[in-house]
């Protein structure tokens, strides 16, 4: 009866190639062109050591009298170039960005994977279990929704730095930062997954698992985890983007990463104070390395949503 | 809905005594507030006295009663760093706070509504493609950015408008106001539109997702299949029932413009509420912390709680106990 | 009965391309609908059943579009037309009812509200008028009390006197042609037959055509006057809904009958036709539905499946049956 052809064997990469997500992906101009970027600036600062001509945060190398050297152009006094300028302390700005880039992501994702790990777990468990400990859990996420993430944020900041000793302070605010902003940013991902969780729990391979005598934790893990990845991705691009964003806006308020230890946003602070005086190049490059970074992300995940949302295409 | 109002009520109640908690929470263990208080010199006698003036010897429960109260009638103690009542620098420099909210929340809403309706209806046009693309520029682009960028242009370069400050205020006894001065509008401006703009493209996209939306029901369908107008259909079916989630979200929106007015003032050193908390953190005055803590959970409740009522008013299945009547 | 149908469809082809190739839930379809004659539309979902009552009426949701064919609305060529006057003709010549009265109605205005709305839209009356008239419109679909009613909300009806309300919007402009798009798919059982016979009296009475899309073979023996029976895009089947249901000449629609439970057959074993319907993507070569069918033969197989004018005009079969054939047990 059956005349049609058999399909022709396929590898796995080509399947892969021609699955509805790549397909999707090798037709979105915006999404190759936003991942590119993401790619080489996280290369860049990850290789930051390897690529900068200088060691911004070694006073060794640092010479005052590169002060203020716009971009491009010869030092007066010491004849030096530097690609994108130096600043008031002749530290190269180009160097200055690559680590502070390194800053910037490191305490990005940190704080993502902190508010993932947390709002997984927690989503998890209020959707399985449901009871009290769903009612605790939702009735906390939805206080602490009452309050922008970003003042959440702040607000632990200036707790921890109150508890932490005045001398620790600046070796402690990276980590401070990352607890701040990932403990500000965990309820989207406990809502989204006990959403999913409460939807996979009454499907019928869930029952059936229940039924076999499979341990929840073991349903949890091996049944339900898998099936609330994907948005729990898309949610954890944008956060990335969100994260970023919120560790510049601490930093350039002054209650993020130290002047000793600058990310973008405090280079940013630091550039500011020399908008009036005609150092552009000291403010810009920071600024648009940090617009960079989190505009590419924030395109990549509005696309991810799309991408693994069908119906809103 | 009495009942539910009842409930919504004693929520938000509890909200703010969970905040209550926190902000005395960081009074008792952020710091020792007796070596906030007093000076190097000191004896222990003094430490004794102040401890039970300040009823630190009190059981947990009764000194968070005591602050509570105490909260109630505005009193929360004096700033470390400025040494005055905090109570007092607060209303000193609230209307600074509410004015530049309330004008860049009202610029956020008209606009992102407006744009929002305009790029859902015109869907695949070549403009609301670009205003798509330009917001997702402006939600990338941190709020202290476009602060800068605009102080950049219109201060630096073109020197049209103030970098920083709230110009000339006119004091009303009760209440300052930049309103009536040429010089306080001017140097409203800047800061609304970074205030403004961040709140706009959110909502913009927020309206624009639920319009979509509710463009694919089925009674937009049927309307369609009666042959009712594209302006009808969008203005009259799709836009109210758009409005019912907007308001939601759009309400907590402009809460947080009071929270954002943060990262605004200290661009622009408004002096505002904000611009006070982020050096309260900068120098750990933990009495300002919390009392502003504690004013804008009232203010973000109060908000939520209006935001309810007008649930009411425009979905009538919520109506639904009054109306029955009828049946 | 006049002579000019109220609806007539000729070779109607909808098409909606993909990256995977150019489907066809619509494939060559053609009928008339006389005034005061309700045509039962019946075939599994993904039959093409709703496409075709969608392409009607102009509703094709992006990308799926009309890419041949013709439409006639009393005589009158459709397509092409001016999307504003094509809008007019919405709800004043053809109306719509949808498969559920909980999601077809605007929860936030009164049904007088979207009556109102409608009337004066399509009729030229005032406002005080449109409202005599809607209320007219809710005492005829059977609501009670109806002058009070018109200023509930919907959510304030049942469900069944939601989906009254859905035919009184449908029909309160009076449209010549009404589509019901499984009218009664989403309603409980009791209130199925009220609702089909709400229909069916309507009909009569104004002299409206009817295009009924159902999958129940019951809704369709208890109201249409014709049926057309539509398999993977196309029609297979089309004729008296009596002869039809009794005698069917599609094997498909032989063992579509085959396997629906009705009174008027008596005792009676169901059968299933074996396998299911191809999806639009991978139909096969020759007659669609000839790796299911019990009769096929090589030219069903190698020869695309005939349209129903090419045959006896009644079956889209190369070999329909005739009435010894009885499908085998």
């Amino acid at each position: 009866m059956s005349d049609t052809p058999a399909p022709a064997p396929q590898s796995r990469l080509r399947r892969a190639w021609d699955s509805d997500f790549t397909w999707s992906f090798r037709h979105a101009p915006v999404a190759i062109v936003s991942s590119f970027v993401v790619l080489v600036l996280i290369l860049a600062a990850l290789l930051a050591p390897l690529i900068t001509p200088h060691d911004p945060f070694n006073p060794a190398t640092l010479n005052l009298m590169n002060g203020f050297t716009p971009p491009g152009q010869a030092n007066a006094f010491t004849g030096d170039t530097f690609i994108l300028g130096t600043d008031d302390q002749g530290r190269d700005v180009f160097s200055t960005i690559l680590y502070g880039m390194r800053i910037s992501l490191f305490v990005g994702f940190a704080a993502v994977l902190l508010a993932m790990v947390i709002g997984v777990t927690l989503g998890l468990l209020a959707g399985y279990l449901g009871g009290w400990v769903e009612s605790i859990i939702m009735r906390v996420a939805d206080v602490q929704l009452t309050f922008p993430a970003i003042l959440v944020a702040m607000l632990i900041f200036g707790i921890a730095k109150g508890i932490t000793p005045p001398e620790y302070r600046d070796q402690m605010a990276i980590w401070v930062l990352i607890l701040a902003i990932g403990l500000s940013d965990w309820v989207q991902f406990a809502r989204v997954v006990r959403g999913a969780t409460l939807v996979e729990k009454s499907k019928e391979y869930v029952q059936a698992a229940r039924l076999i005598g499979r341990s929840p934790f073991s349903i949890m893990l091996r049944h339900i985890l898998p099936n609330v990845l994907n948005p729990v991705l898309v949610i954890a691009t944008i956060s990335l983007a969100l994260a970023i964003i919120a560790e510049a806006t601490l930093s350039f308020l002054g209650v993020g990463a130290p002047p000793t230890k600058p990310s973008l946003g405090t280079l940013i602070r630091i550039g500011q104070e020399f908008m009036f005086s005609g150092e552009w190049w000291i403010l810009f490059f920071p600024a648009l390395a940090l617009l960079a970074l989190a505009l590419s992300i924030n395109l990549l995940g509005d696309w991810l949503r799309d991408a693994l949302n069908p119906r809103l295409r | 809905m009495l009942a539910y109002i009842i409930r919504r009520v004693a929520q938000s109640i509890l909200v703010l005594l969970v905040v209550g908690l926190v902000a005395f929470a960081m009074f008792r263990f952020v710091g020792d507030p007796i070596d906030n208080m007093l000076g190097q010199e000191r004896t222990q006698a003094d430490i004794e006295r102040l401890r039970e003036q300040l009823g630190l010897d009190q059981p947990f429960i009764v000194q968070y009663w005591r602050f509570l109260e105490q909260a109630i009638q505005g009193n929360f103690g004096l700033s470390y760093r400025q040494g005055r009542p905090v109570s007092d620098i607060l209303i000193e420099r609230l209307p600074a706070t509410l004015e530049l909210a309330v004008v860049s929340g009202l610029m956020a809403l008209v606009g992102g509504i407006a744009l929002g309706i305009f790029t859902a209806i015109r869907r695949r046009g070549v403009s609301a493609n670009v205003i798509m693309t330009l917001s997702l520029v402006g939600v990338s682009l941190p709020t202290f950015l476009i602060g800068i960028l605009l102080i950049y242009l219109f201060s630096v370069e073109l020197g049209w408008l103030p970098s920083f400050g709230r110009g000339e205020v006119t004091d009303l006894g009760w209440w300052t106001t930049g309103f009536l001065t040429e010089s306080g509008l001017k140097a409203l401006i800047l800061p609304a539109i970074t205030l403004g703009l961040y709140q706009m493209t959110l909502i913009m996209r927020l309206v624009r997702t639920e319009m979509l939306e509710v463009l694919r029901m089925d009674y937009v369908r049927f309307a369609r299949a009666r042959g009712i107008r594209e302006r009808a259909i969008n203005f009259r079916h799709a836009l109210k029932n758009t409005l019912v989630p907007v308001i939601t979200i759009t309400g907590l929106q402009l809460g947080s413009i009071i929270a954002f007015a943060i990262i605004t003032e200290t661009v622009f050193q408004w002096p505002g509420v904000g611009l006070l908390f982020i050096n309260a953190i900068q120098f750990v005055d933990i009495p300002v912390m919390a009392a502003y803590l504690m004013l804008i959970s009232v203010m973000f409740v109060g908000i939520n709680l209006i935001v309810d009522m007008l649930y009411f008013a425009i979905d009538p299945r919520l109506r639904a106990d009054r109306t029955q009547g009828g049946h | 009965m006049t002579d000019t149908p109220v609806l007539s469809v000729h070779d109607l082809v909808v098409e909606i391309p993909t990256r995977h190739g150019v489907l066809r839930p619509v494939d060559n379809v053609s009928y008339d609908i006389h005034a005061g004659e309700i045509l039962g539309v019946v075939g599994e979902s993904g039959a093409g059943k709703s496409m075709t009552g969608n392409a009607v009426i102009g509703l094709l949701d992006r990308p799926a579009r009309i890419v041949s064919g013709e439409i006639l609305l009393s005589g009158q060529p459709i397509q092409g037309l001016k999307r504003d006057v094509i809008r007019k003709l919405r709800g004043k010549k053809m109306g719509m009812i949808f498969q559920d009265p909980l999601t077809s109605l605007n929860p936030l205005l009164t049904v007088g509200d979207q009556l109102t709305e409608t009337i004066l839209e399509h009729l030229k009356v005032g406002q005080t008028e449109a409202r005599k008239r809607a209320i007219a419109a809710l005492e005829e679909v059977g609501i009670p009390a109806a002058a009070q009613r018109i200023n509930s909300y919907p959510h304030e009806f049942s469900g069944g006197m939601r989906q009254r309300v859905v035919i009184a919007l449908a029909l309160c402009a009076e449209p010549d042609l009404v589509i019901a798009d499984e009218p009664t798919t989403a309603l409980d059982v009791s209130v199925q037959a009220q609702i089909v016979a709400l229909l069916k009296r309507l009909c009569r009475e104004r002299g409206v055509a009817v295009m009924l899309v159902t999958h129940d073979m019951g809704v369709i023996a208890e109201a249409a006057d014709r049926v057309a029976v539509m398999y993977a895009g196309r029609l297979a089947e089309l004729g008296p809904v009596r002869e039809v249901l009794t005698q069917a000449r599609h094997p498909y629609t032989a063992g579509l009958m085959a396997s629906t439970p009705l009174a008027s057959q008596g005792r009676k074993r169901l059968r299933q036709i074996p396998g299911s319907m191809p999806r639009l993507g991978a139909l096969p070569t020759g007659c669609a539905f000839h790796p299911r069918c019990e009769f096929a033969q090589d030219k069903c197989r190698q020869e695309p499946g005939p349209t129903i004018d090419r045959c006896d005009g009644r079956a889209a079969c190369w070999f329909p049956l005739t009435a010894k054939q009885e499908v085998s047990a």
